[in-house]
């Protein structure tokens, strides 16, 4: 298994656990128009993940080390293990209430748009191109969850409490985004993955001025000095991976090959 | 929430396009949520380039039970149709 190959499958895991999580949402949105919103950017993340599940499969051709026949976006997806996912573990965090979801949402959109931005020019052309794209996506989620973050955090009462309550929950899996695996390290060096050491303080800016306009304790000292939770590039995951691919693989295994 | 949100009528322009065409409405709580909601229920399938919304309450319709007296006084004034001009051939796009 190569670098490259990890490297790809941590940035599908993260788009398809993630898109996975908001599509929970579907037809239980607090309005119609959010519920809408909501699918969209889980359509968009899970479309950003087959472009990765694609070129990852692709590169496993003639792999003669697998025990599986045929490897596609969908053995990919649907027949990997938990331990065996390379996604962050902020994306597997349950949805709580909507402003759980969309604080989740503006972490890591706020990661992937820089993350993007740098990756669009990546030695690997695929990767380039399949950021360039998507950077367009991420742009819009971005906006649309960091206001939602500052109208929910500087809203009512019962809505500031329920966003630090959030924030106080999902802080600690937001320090993994920027810390790099020893794949990305090596990546890296020849040119193909994302120094996250660039988009740390980019991405710590951008958050900073969102939870201060939301006003939320987010350039409190305690949040600066937290200890923060990781493991999941390493296949290291929370106690929910398990119980979302159960729900999300369970037809591909019991029906395996099933199509519409 | 939707009992105090205001409702909002959306226009789209398609690509093509040179005016903005109704599509619809529906309820947010600013005009930056509305252009957001518009854009998330309303341009899904590439409907469209651009955006307006304005609050329905901003939108001031005739009254359908004085259309007799708006508009049937047209029907019998077809001097105001510029229909009478000779147009050369040549002019394809008039």
């Amino acid at each position: 298994m190569t670098d490259l190959f990890k490297y790809t499958v941590h940035l599908a895991d993260n788009a398809l656990i993630l898109g996975h999580r908001n599509s929970e949402w579907t037809g239980h949105g607090p309005i119609l128009e959010q519920d809408i919103a909501i699918s969209n950017i889980a359509l968009d993340l899970i479309g950003q993940a087959r472009n990765f599940y694609q070129y990852a499969a692709q590169m496993q051709e003639g792999d003669r080390s697998l025990s599986t026949d045929v490897v596609s976006e969908d053995t990919l997806a649907y027949l990997r293990d938990a331990h065996e996912f390379r996604n962050c573990l902020l994306v597997e965090q349950p949805n709580g209430d909507w402003g759980a979801t969309i604080l989740r949402q503006f972490f890591f959109s706020a990661y992937q748009f820089y993350l993007y931005g740098q990756l669009q020019h990546s030695k690997d052309e695929m990767l380039a191109s399949i950021a360039a794209k998507a950077l367009k996506e991420v742009t819009y989620h971005l906006r649309w969850s960091a206001e939602w973050v500052i109208r929910l955090g500087d809203g009512t009462e019962e809505s500031h409490n329920r966003m630090q309550h959030a924030l106080n929950d999902l802080w600690k899996f937001t320090g993994e985004l920027t810390q790099p695996a020893a794949f990305e390290t090596q990546l890296v060096k020849e040119g193909i993955s994302v120094d996250l050491a660039i988009i740390q303080p980019l991405w710590q800016e951008k958050v900073t001025a969102v939870l201060s306009e939301a006003t939320l304790a987010g350039t409190d000292a305690k949040l600066d000095k937290a200890w923060m939770q990781t493991g999941g590039k390493e296949g290291r995951h929370t106690e929910h991976l398990g119980y979302i691919l159960a729900e999300m693989q369970f037809l591909q295994r019991a029906y395996p090959g099933s199509t519409w | 929430m939707s009992n105090d949100w205001p409702l909002w009528e959306v226009f789209i322009r398609s690509k093509q396009g040179l005016d903005h065409k109704h599509v619809g409405s529906l309820h947010a709580a600013d005009a930056q949520m509305a252009i957001e909601n518009a854009r998330d229920v309303y341009t899904r399938r590439q409907e469209g380039v651009s955006i307006w919304v304005v609050e329905s309450k901003y939108i001031h319709a005739s009254n359908p039970d004085e259309a007799p007296a708006f508009y049937d006084p047209m029907n019998d004034k077809v001097y105001r149709h510029p229909t009478f001009y000779d147009l050369p051939d040549e002019l394809k796009h008039m």
